[in-house]
């Protein structure tokens, strides 16, 4: 969908095939953790796609050296803060948590709060007691000639 | 001669939109009646003039008329025909004048089904549409016009883009746009109430047809593109929160957002100030999609820099009217009265929780999308916002409100009673644990997809609850039951149905986490698991499209030895543009398919292949198909359709109506 929705300024051609049998690590578990690894690192060279997802032979490269150093015996965090030092932010797909991020990170829960509040002021004013409208001594009057008494202690709720 | 008919016909068009747009402002303003009536043949007659020009265009494209500059950059002599036709929107150009065609259809739909409005209101709503309609045709025939010729025409047109030649291509963006720009029907009522100062229950009750129609093909379109996206890209993915994904989804919740607080204006006269905010904000969000998507801002910020007349023209457009809108929502919103009361415990109460949390969805998506944008504009900092983020924070929002959406269903209008209503899903809920028991017995793992898939149970037999519990109330007989749902009024049916849809696609989405992959090199002959099945190559074979090669194989699938069905994945070669796009083999099994996409060949006679088990998996779209056919179902509503209120029928209903 979204290729359909870039027309006009595709760039790359598109092939099908991401992570190919031959790049795969002979250790399922291993090999497992690297694609988590990968499908969180965004092909820098690709129109928003996952290194796991691209064809590119940036991308490519990336996996092999992701499963290299798996295979040295890194940690995936390890490993995701040895690609980010090389690529820094951009490569990241789940921005890290930093200065420049916290409204990011904060928006659902300020969108959250900000709607809560404003639906419970909405609710506090409406519910909020209609002000007591004082009879003016015209009205009272009116009221006299009509035969009516005003109401108790002089006040219409309009 | 018959495309510089269509040229002119657009030229025309837009000194139409203009008259639309002024004779009936100033008449309203007059009171003249007059002026005021000139409103609807302007706008019908700006529609035809614009079905001319787009016709012209497709004229075009299907003789190969290489003296178009637009022609030669998208279509081929050898392309087939019906991408003759649907490369016709295939491109920039194209889909503009495809963008403003809609929008004059929707001005054209107003002027005809809006006899039941008042004139002030009905001349105001298209005379902002008219001005919409103005600013687009200008943007097209200053900046992107399709009717551009060249001096000297090439033999042979450099092609659509392969992964655009596709039947989907032909029905999705139509069905996208009708969705997209249909809100503009409400956003020009909303303008219009706001400047004449009225809204009212009757208001909403003009507002909330448009809405859901927009609403239905929105979610049709949106559908269709997923599943495009699932059996072209060759991975079977089908989401990527991608922007332009993201262009699409945010008017899409909005518009959701919408439909519910509308019917709480329609109903009780509540939310008025909130309703009219939407209907801005639905069609302001899709105006923002059309910039993200048209400027190339969001290939990159430079890719905007090298075009800036495209996307600053856009921008012009989008901060006028979505500025003005909101001045004028500020400069009236305080005068408008305030409705009805309600309780915390009620219909409307849950339906404010409804709108507060698609509000804060609906914030996160638009968020999330501009956010890299921003920061870069600003501190020149690149960071990228995937997927990973989407779901981290909006999987916690999505499951309770999928939560409540039953409930919600559930409570009367103005004061209801929370008990109660939990009572009456008793049902909904053990069938939801029951669910997500059994699901996590035979599929297991992730912890996710079994909450998921139980709340997505606990959403379609709770969905349906509230009409089945009505019709079986007390009843004497199965006749009497049949005989009550059929009195059922309609959009008491589309909200059932809609809901419904909605859990069967979050079943669909729960069961991703189930799916299984294997990623082989293929040996013909060698049987491989995929999930319940294996599957094998048959044959491997090159064959010849009408302008493309391919190479294609034939994949059995068996079950227990027995070959069940085949698939045949392929791999193409477009000649024209030099470029690759696969073919996956899929076949439908149960609710769950079986997916596989080939790439390169090995000289040992090997083929490197991607095989997926993907449990479930259609019924993200047929939830999709069944949402939108709950719209259509209280789209048909006589209330509805005909703007007048009326009882439903004498059958005995145990509770109110709706």
């Amino acid at each position: 969908m979204k290729r359909f929705l870039a027309i006009g300024f595709i760039i790359a051609p598109l092939v099908a095939h991401a992570v190919t049998p031959g790049e795969m690590l002979p250790d399922p578990a291993m090999e497992a953790r690297a694609r988590a690894i990968t499908s969180e690192l965004r092909c820098l060279v690709c129109q928003n796609q996952s290194v796991d997802d691209s064809d590119a032979a940036l991308a490519r490269d990336l996996r092999v050296l992701v499963r290299e150093k798996l295979k040295e015996g890194m940690s995936n965090a390890e490993v995701k803060e040895y690609v980010h030092s090389r690529y820094g932010d951009f490569v990241l797909l789940r921005p890290p948590l930093k200065l420049g991020t916290i409204l990011l990170w904060a928006a659902p829960f300020l969108a959250l709060l900000a709607g809560a509040a404003a639906v419970w002021s909405a609710a506090r004013r409406r519910r909020g007691p209609a002000a007591p409208v004082e009879l003016t001594a015209e009205e009272r009057a009116r009221l006299e000639a009509l035969g009516l008494s005003a109401p108790q202690g002089g006040n219409l709720k309009k | 001669m018959i495309v510089e008919t269509g040229h002119y016909a657009l030229v025309l068009a837009l000194a139409l939109a203009l008259l639309q747009f002024a004779i009936p402002f100033a008449g309203a303003r007059l009171n003249d009646p007059a002026l005021m009536r000139v409103a609807r043949p302007t706008a019908i007659a700006q529609f035809s003039f614009l079905a001319l020009a787009y016709g012209a265009l497709t004229y075009a494209h299907v003789v190969s008329d290489f003296s178009l500059i637009n022609v030669i950059e998208n279509s081929h002599s050898l392309k087939p025909f019906i991408y003759k036709i649907s490369g016709v929107w295939g491109n920039h150009e194209g889909s503009m004048l495809l963008w403003v065609l809609v929008l004059s259809l929707c001005g054209a739909l107003i002027a005809i089904f809006s006899s039941a409005m008042p004139d002030k209101l009905r001349a105001d709503a298209l005379s902002v549409q008219g001005l919409l309609g103005a600013a687009f045709l200008l943007f097209i025939l200053l900046t992107s016009n399709p009717f551009a010729r060249v001096g000297q025409p090439p033999w042979e047109g450099r092609d659509l883009n392969p992964i655009l030649q596709d039947p989907g291509l032909a029905i999705h963006p139509p069905l996208l746009y009708l969705g997209y720009v249909g809100f503009s029907i409400v956003f020009s009522f909303a303008a219009a109430a706001l400047i004449g100062g009225r809204i009212d229950a009757a208001w909403a009750r003009f507002a909330r047809p448009w809405t859901l129609f927009a609403w239905v093909a929105l979610t049709l379109g949106i559908a269709m593109g997923s599943y495009w996206a699932y059996y072209t890209l060759g991975w079977g993915g089908f989401w990527f929160w991608d922007p332009v994904e993201n262009a699409s989804l945010m008017p899409w919740i909005a518009g959701t957002a919408l439909l519910h607080s509308a019917a709480v204006m329609e109903k009780r006269e509540a939310l008025k100030v909130w309703t009219i905010f939407l209907s801005i904000l639905a069609f302001s969000l899709s105006l923002l999609g059309t910039f993200l998507v048209r400027s190339g801002v969001l290939t990159s910020v430079h890719a905007f820099a090298s075009d800036p007349e495209r996307g600053v023209f856009i921008l012009g457009i989008l901060i006028f009217f979505i500025g003005g809108a909101l001045a004028l929502f500020a400069l009236r919103a305080g005068s408008l009265p305030v409705g009805g009361l309600f309780a915390p415990i009620s219909r409307e109460g849950a339906l404010v929780v409804n709108n507060l949390l698609l509000s804060a969805s609906c914030a996160t998506v638009v968020i999330g999308t501009l956010y890299p944008l921003a920061l870069e504009a600003l501190t020149g900092e690149k960071i990228s916002v995937g997927p990973p983020f989407f779901n981290t924070v909006l999987i916690p929002i999505a499951l309770p409100l999928a939560l409540l959406m039953p409930i919600g269903q559930m409570l009367a209008w103005k004061r209801s009673d929370l008990s109660a209503a939990l009572a009456r899903l008793r049902a909904a809920f053990a069938a939801g644990v029951a669910a997500a028991a059994a699901l996590g017995a035979w599929q297991g793992t992730p912890f996710l997809s079994i909450v998921s898939a139980g709340i997505a149970v606990y959403l379609v037999v709770g969905g349906v609850s509230d009409i089945v519990q009505r019709a079986a109330f007390r009843a004497s007989s199965a006749g009497a039951v049949v005989s009550r749902l059929r009195g059922m009024p309609l959009s008491a049916w589309g909200t059932s149905i809609s809901h419904a849809g909605m859990g069967l696609t979050l079943l669909g989405l729960a069961a991703t986490g189930w799916g299984v992959e294997n990623i082989v090199a293929m040996k013909p002959g060698d049987y491989y698991d995929v999930g319940p099945y294996k599957l094998g190559i048959e044959e491997v074979s090159p064959r010849n499209g009408p302008n493309y090669s391919e190479i294609y194989a034939v994949m059995a699938v068996r079950s227990g030895g027995e070959t069940i069905a085949r698939i045949e994945p392929a791999k193409r070669f477009y000649q024209a543009r030099k470029m690759q796009r696969s073919e996956a083999g899929i076949v439908t099994l149960g609710l769950g398919q079986v997916y596989a996409a080939i790439g390169e060949s090995h000289p040992d006679g090997t083929i490197d292949a991607r095989i997926y088990w993907k449990p479930f998996v259609t019924l993200i779209w047929i939830g999709a198909l069944v949402m939108a056919f709950g719209g259509a179902c209280s789209l048909a509503d006589r209330r509805l359709r005909i703007g007048v209120a009326r009882r439903a029928s004498a059958v005995a209903m145990p509770e109110a109506a709706e």
